[in-house]
Order: C-alpha cells, then sequence, then structure tokens
C-alpha cells in the first residue's frame, strides 16, 4: 500500500470512527433519558420525532445557543481549556479500539480499526489516565468551593479506582499473552464444551470481570461512583460554574469515556466481535460488527440502570471499598491466573 | 525523513515545555508545563521504538505523579511566586558553567565518543523483551528495587502519622460508655 491510500484510508477510517462515536454519545444521552424515565414510570422525551428520537439534536442546538457565561472570578485560560482536555482525551482512546475483522474494499482491505498497536491496551490505559486532568483542572479553575471539592474527589477517586482496573486487565493479558487488542480478542475465538463460548468472562476471568466493571463505574464518575457531582451537597461538582457548549463537553466526554469502557470491556472479557454467524455471504460479513455493537449496547443498558437502579456510596465506604476489597481481589485474581497458567505450562 | 522531522519536533516541544516551566510564575502551569515536558518524552520514547517505555511514561509519569503534583497545587491553593532577580553568584557562576558544560558535551561526543548509529527497535523496546529483562535476566535487582519502593512507602506512612494523636490518646477511663452513663444517670 502506497502511502497516499495509507493517508486516505486512515482519514477516512478516523472520520467514519468519530463520527459513529459522536454519534453513539448523543443516543446514549437518550437512552439515559428514556430508560430512566420508564425506571420511574415516566415516558421521557417523546416530543421530538418519534420516540423522542430527535431529541439529541435539539439538545445540541440548544447547547449551542445558551449563552456561554464566563464568570469574572475563574481563572480563564484553564477554565476554557479544561473542558477541551477532557474531550479531546475521551474521544483520543477510540483510536486503537477494534470494530470487527478485516474487510476488502476492492482493490485494498483494512482492519476495523483506525490503528492496531501491540500496546493498544496500555494506549487505552495511558489517554483515559490523562482524562483526569479535564475534571481537576476545572474544578480548580473555577475557583468555586463546591468546584474544587468536585475536582478533589474525581481525581482522588479516579487515581484509586485507575489501580484495581489495571490490576484487573492483568489476568486477561496473562491469559491472551499480548497487550494487542485484535490478539487478545482473536485469542477468545471458539466454544469449549461445545456450547460455551470462549470468551474471557467464561474462561476463567470471571472475578476480573466483576472488578473491572466495577472500576470502570468509579472511573466514569457514575452512580454509585459519583461523588464528584454529588448534587445534594456539591451543586454540581466539577463543572458548576460551565454553561452552554463548554458543560456539553464535559457531558459528551463522560458519555464518550462510557463508550470506550463499554467498547474494552467487551473486547476483553465477552469476546469482542465473536457470535454465532450464518446467513447469506453479505450478512457474514456484517455479523461480526454488528456482535459487537450489540455487545456494547448492553453495557451501556447496564450503566443506566445501575444509575438509576442503586443510591451513592458515602465518600469513605468509596475509598474503603476500592483499596481494602477491589485491589485485594484484583492481585488475588492476578495470582491465581498466574500459578494455573503457570501449572498448565 | 518524516521521523527525524517527528523526532526534532518534540523534542523542541520538550525544551519549549522546560523553558516555560521555570518561566510561569503560577505553580499549576509550571505543572502543566512538566506534562507537557513529560508527553513530549513519551512520544520521544515511542520514535526510538521503545513504545512499552513511552505507555509505562504516559500512565505512570504524565497520569499518576503529575496528578499527586497538581492535586498537591490544589489542595494548598499556592498563589503566584513573585519574581526576584536571583543572586549575582548564580548569574556569573552559573551561565558561564552551563555554557562550558554543554560545549564539553557536545564536543566529546562529536569528537571522542565511540558512538555509532544504531537502527531504530534492534535495542528491546517491545513488552516482551522488557519481561525478560526485568523477570528473568535481573530479576533479583528487581526484586530489590520493590523492597527498596516498599520501605519507602512505610517510612513515608510513619513520617506522616501524627505520633501526638497516638500518644496523647485520652485514658479509657475518661470514656464513659454510654450504658455507663445512662445507668450513672440515673443513680443521681
Amino acid at each position: 500500500m502506497s502511502i497516499t491510500t495509507f493517508i486516505i484510508i486512515s482519514i477516512i477510517k478516523s472520520v467514519a470512527v468519530i463520527g459513529v462515536l459522536l454519534t453513539a454519545v448523543a443516543y446514549s444521552v437518550w437512552l439515559e433519558r428514556k430508560v430512566s424515565a420508564h425506571i420511574q414510570n415516566r415516558w421521557g422525551p417523546t416530543r421530538v420525532g418519534p420516540f423522542g428520537l430527535l431529541q439529541p439534536l435539539a439538545d445540541g442546538a440548544k447547547f449551542i445557543f445558551k449563552e456561554d457565561l464566563t464568570q469574572p472570578h475563574v481563572y480563564k485560560p484553564l477554565y476554557i481549556a479544561a473542558p477541551m482536555i477532557a474531550l479531546v482525551f475521551a474521544i483520543t482512546s477510540i483510536s486503537v479500539i477494534p470494530f470487527g475483522n478485516w474487510v476488502n474494499l476492492g482493490p485494498w482491505g483494512t482492519y476495523l480499526q483506525i490503528t492496531d498497536l501491540n500496546i493498544g491496551l496500555l494506549v487505552v490505559l495511558g489517554i483515559t489516565s490523562m482524562g483526569v486532568y479535564g475534571v481537576a483542572l476545572a474544578g480548580w479553575a473555577s475557583n468555586n468551593k463546591y468546584s474544587l471539592l468536585g475536582g478533589l474527589r474525581a481525581s482522588a477517586q479516579m487515581i484509586s479506582y485507575e489501580v484495581s482496573l489495571g490490576l484487573s486487565l492483568v489476568g486477561v493479558l496473562i491469559v491472551s499473552g499480548s497487550m494487542s487488542l485484535r490478539d487478545i480478542v482473536d485469542y477468545q475465538g471458539g466454544v469449549f464444551w461445545h456450547f460455551i463460548p470462549r470468551w474471557n468472562i467464561f474462561h476463567g476471568q470471571t472475578l476480573a470481570f466483576f472488578i473491572y466493571l466495577i472500576s470502570a463505574y468509579a472511573e466514569t464518575n457514575r452512580t454509585p461512583f459519583d461523588l464528584p457531582e454529588a448534587e445534594s451537597e456539591l451543586v454540581a461538582g466539577y463543572h458548576t460554574e460551565y454553561s452552554a457548549m463548554k458543560f456539553a463537553m464535559f457531558f459528551m466526554a463522560e458519555y464518550a469515556n462510557m463508550v470506550t469502557v463499554a467498547c474494552l470491556a467487551t473486547l476483553l472479557f465477552l469476546g469482542g466481535w465473536h457470535g454465532p454467524i450464518f446467513g447469506p455471504p453479505i450478512l457474514q460479513a456484517v455479523m461480526p460488527v454488528v456482535w459487537f455493537c450489540l455487545k456494547v449496547f448492553f453495557f451501556m443498558f447496564l450503566y443506566v440502570w445501575v444509575r438509576w437502579t442503586l443510591p451513592r456510596f458515602r465518600y469513605d465506604q468509596l475509598m474503603a471499598f476500592g483499596w481494602k476489597v477491589l485491589l485485594p481481589l484484583a492481585v488475588l485474581n492476578i495470582v491465581v491466573t498466574a500459578l494455573i497458567v503457570a501449572w498448565r505450562a | 525523513m518524516l521521523h527525524l522531522i517527528l523526532f526534532l519536533f518534540f523534542g523542541a516541544i520538550c525544551v519549549a515545555g522546560a523553558i516555560n516551566l521555570l518561566a510561569q510564575s503560577h505553580p499549576i502551569n509550571s505543572a502543566l508545563s512538566l506534562i507537557v515536558v513529560m508527553a513530549a518524552l513519551a512520544a520521544e520514547y515511542l520514535l526510538l521504538g521503545a513504545e512499552f517505555v513511552a505507555a509505562v511514561q504516559v500512565i505512570v509519569y504524565a497520569g499518576a505523579i503529575m496528578v499527586l503534583f497538581v492535586i498537591t497545587i490544589m489542595l494548598l491553593n499556592a498563589g503566584k511566586e513573585e519574581h526576584t532577580k536571583g543572586s549575582r553568584v548564580a548569574i556569573l557562576l552559573g551561565v558561564p558553567g552551563v555554557i562550558t558544560g554543554a560545549v564539553l558535551v557536545a564536543w566529546t561526543l562529536l569528537f571522542r565518543g565511540h558512538t555509532s548509529s544504531v537502527t531504530i527497535g534492534a535495542e528491546p523496546g517491545s513488552p516482551q523483551a522488557i519481561a525478560r529483562l526485568l523477570f528473568h535476566d535481573f530479576l533479583l535487582p528487581f526484586e530489590v528495587t520493590s523492597v527498596l519502593i516498599l520501605i519507602a512507602i512505610m517510612g513515608a506512612v510513619v513520617l506522616a502519622s501524627r505520633p501526638e494523636a497516638v500518644a496523647h490518646r485520652p485514658a479509657k477511663s475518661d470514656h464513659k460508655e454510654l450504658p455507663e452513663l445512662v445507668a450513672s444517670g440515673k443513680e443521681h
């Protein structure tokens, strides 16, 4: 492949993936509103479009036309930069996520992934760990005690749960023997005992999956870990002073992070795009991507379901749970997995 | 060619970030400049073929350690620093010293060093190669280092705990349990 075709294909892939991601972000907000409404025995958005399906567009238009307030007491450079930092890092981490197998487009072919790195998993972890700065700096630059408390809580919580999140992935790395997300998914193909798929969640990494799931909720600041924006005590936490598009950028960053975390869970524990494949050739080509999207949708739905079911943790419970329960369990999982792998070898 | 351009570009970012770190008067801007330096260094490692080191550089230094710096600055709410002219001794001795040092290093590298060029990827940089070095060839130094870090963590915990809180804990007899209080109240 010549360098020109490579660049053209890369640009097309990037634009397509970011377009799909932003659409997914918009419609996860719709999903959140709709599911929460039905959980609370309401209808949710119904007016704009059928089933309120055009509501995200209306929300976007509203955000753009709202007055963009900048309070006089904020530290302006960082106040403006913080939402951008949060959004940029949230969107960048999608670049190493694979969606499906090799596809042939006439003379050229490509993987359904922007780029395949042999340290793909570490890249995602690194980029998400940089996302803390958006929240922390927003809290500090707002020059408001509620914002500062929210920012501090968010950064403390995110670096605490990042430890268990990272350690829960080590078990998967040990069994699959690679840090490339594509290799990890390829390892999970096939079935054992004739009917159970060889996904990591069924194949020894069940505990790791639940540790990952809980830490991921804390990482994305979602209920029951939404202490950084606990509205009953902190007004709105780190984004108290933000309005219009700046607030919308934090909002989009949160949902983009949720999508990334759901994609990662799908790839690492639920076998990525593996699933039963049948039908005519054109359907067979599309099925893997469909399976991948269904699994990601399942995680997004779980996010919403948990948010509108569970109450919030207290702050000391949050820290104690992270350090005294999840961390030892994650270490235990690594030790047991390593011993089994060593025993088999 | 593109490789060299990118390498020089990130090197320039690195140096610019380091200078900005010194020039900024507000601590949080200095901390952010340090993050830029760390991230640019990670990009340099990546360009040299050490992808694992690059990822770890971002996760550990730019991600974890600098977050602690930023949190500390936020908690202390450190204000702007005052710029002083600096001591005359530092200017008189420091500037010529730095220039001499730089010239010496450049001269040694250019004319005296027996350095030769290495192709990218020739040195161990992949996760597998580094894991083999750490857990096989240098296992003992690696474990000794981790014990050293553990000692440092325990030392930090001991230093940070307030001794007066332990020493002046009120004696047990001062505290009456609730049933006792209720009982004594009944007696009066």
